[in-house]
């Protein structure tokens, strides 16, 4: 199981939780366990072609996965996966 | 702007003054120095601003520019500490310099009362060391980061979200740039902002401080710069995480290959529209009414509130009746909606674009802007 990093603004979409403990092999399997546990976040992680958005970056650890091998990058038990968006907000 | 030599001492009350950065062997008189011969501008005397702008002056910056055209309103006091009640309907700009001679009078703050702008960036910039982004939308951080790097100066960045907040430093030469994180912004709406979502009034306290102790280290040159680093910061769970941050050699403005070399219509990149163009102001309209302009003037108040005041010419239609009463304006003629504060015209403008409008004005400040600045002899309520 890997432990997801939800973001603030992308709360709404999984039922308020800030974390959740997913199954997978890969970043790829990993946000498709996610998906399919909050439906709602599907929209907001990826365009309709099913690519990753690009005001949306995952970190596996500390390291954004276009660096490593993006999403077939494997992921093993007690890694943190860590949802990142783009924020403005400043005043 | 005039450049004074820089000043080789301090003078006697400006030593008792910073004695406790004297004594620190990482500052010393040398690094106090460089503080005093230092040039950063702050981009917005806001959220981010507030804090950077009192503690940058306190520290002992010599010169800082603001650019900030806002005006400092009650809904700003909740978290912008620079601006006090009194200050209520000021400048930023002066509320904001007022605060930091007060605390400084050893300082300059230059002020730059405009929207920083495709066209003024590189001229405002140029002058400075460095550049703190305080600023709250996509469009100017994009605008700031390309300037940034264009010019070789940091971009120290700080950004917040209700109770998170980001920062780190952008555009160091041979660091990463915003693009490089973020190489497109959302597409407009999927983020909400700080008006929208609400923030936690001290976390942009927390997150501008970060900025302050950024651009402070480099000027000093100690420690370790938080370059190639995105500090993220959740003030709910008290937890601040650490994520590495690459050049991208294929980044459009500080990649190998830059294929951008001068600012762009950030606006369009962001696919918002430019406020000049969807917004008007009290003063503005009075003009265009003047004039004898051609254009439909719905205001979208409720009856009651038009029998209590209304501005001559406008025609009334509720909000909620817009919908349904759409066919009564012409899609190709100009709009400029009005209501009392400029909140429910917003949601008209954006109906009526999203309907076929092709030229929609939201009135700024509504009715009550008009009684202020236009005509006192209209009652507020």
């Amino acid at each position: 199981m890997a432990k997801v990093l939800i973001p603030t603004p992308l709360r709404q979409f999984a039922d308020k939780n800030d974390s959740v403990d997913l199954a997978g092999a890969t970043v790829a399997e990993v946000l498709a366990s996610l998906t399919q546990k909050f439906p709602d976040l599907r929209k907001q992680l990826f365009n309709d072609e099913g690519k990753m958005r690009s005001f949306v970056n995952v970190y596996l650890n500390d390291d954004d996965i276009r660096y490593l091998q993006k999403d077939a990058t494997p992921v093993a038990a007690g890694d943190t996966l860590s949802i990142v968006p783009s924020i403005a907000g400043g005043v | 702007m005039a450049v004074a030599a820089p000043p080789v001492t301090l003078n006697k009350d400006e030593i008792l003054r910073y004695s406790r950065h004297l004594i620190l062997p990482e500052v010393g008189m040398e690094g106090q120095l460089k503080l005093k011969n230092a040039k950063v501008l702050m981009v917005g005397a806001g959220g981010l601003g507030a804090p950077l702008g009192l503690y940058l002056a306190a520290s002992g910056v010599g010169r800082v520019g603001i650019v900030d055209f806002d005006v400092v309103d009650y809904t700003n006091l909740q978290r912008q500490v620079i601006h006090g009640t009194k200050d209520v309907g000021r400048k930023k700009l002066d509320s904001a310099a007022d605060s930091m001679l007060d605390i400084n009078p050893y300082m300059t703050v230059d002020k730059f009362d405009t929207a920083i702008t495709s066209e003024n960036a590189l001229d405002i910039i140029k002058d400075y060391d460095m550049v703190v982004d305080g600023t709250d939308n996509f469009p100017t951080r994009y605008l700031i980061n390309d300037a940034c790097v264009l010019l070789k100066k940091p971009n120290v960045y700080g950004s917040i979200f209700r109770f998170e907040g980001q920062a780190t430093i952008f555009a160091y030469p041979g660091g990463p740039c915003y693009r490089c994180l973020y190489p497109e912004p959302p597409p407009p709406g999927l983020v909400p902002s700080c008006a929208e979502g609400g923030v936690l009034g001290i976390l942009p306290g927390t997150i501008g401080l970060i900025q302050a102790t950024e651009a402070v280290k480099l000027i000093l040159g100690v420690g370790e710069p938080l370059i190639g680093r995105l500090l993220l910061y959740d003030a709910l769970a008290m937890r601040f995480r650490e994520l590495k941050l690459r050049r991208n050699v294929e980044c459009p403005v500080c990649g190998d290959n830059p294929t951008i070399h001068e600012l762009i219509d950030y606006h369009q990149f962001c696919g918002v529209p430019n406020p000049a163009e969807v917004a008007i102001d009290a003063v503005a309209l009075k003009a265009r009414l003047d004039r004898g302009d051609k254009f439909q003037f719905i205001d979208v108040r409720e009856p009651n509130e038009y029998q209590i005041a209304s501005i001559p010419g406008a025609k009334l239609i509720p909000l909620g009746d817009v919908p349904k009463r759409v066919g009564e304006l012409d899609p190709n003629t100009e709009v400029i909606v009005h209501c009392k504060m400029g909140g429910r015209s917003a949601k008209a403008a954006d109906f009526l674009r999203q309907s076929g409008f092709k030229n929609v004005k939201n009135m700024l400040g509504g009715i009550t802007a008009w009684s202020d600045k236009i005509d006192p002899s209209v009652p507020k309520y």
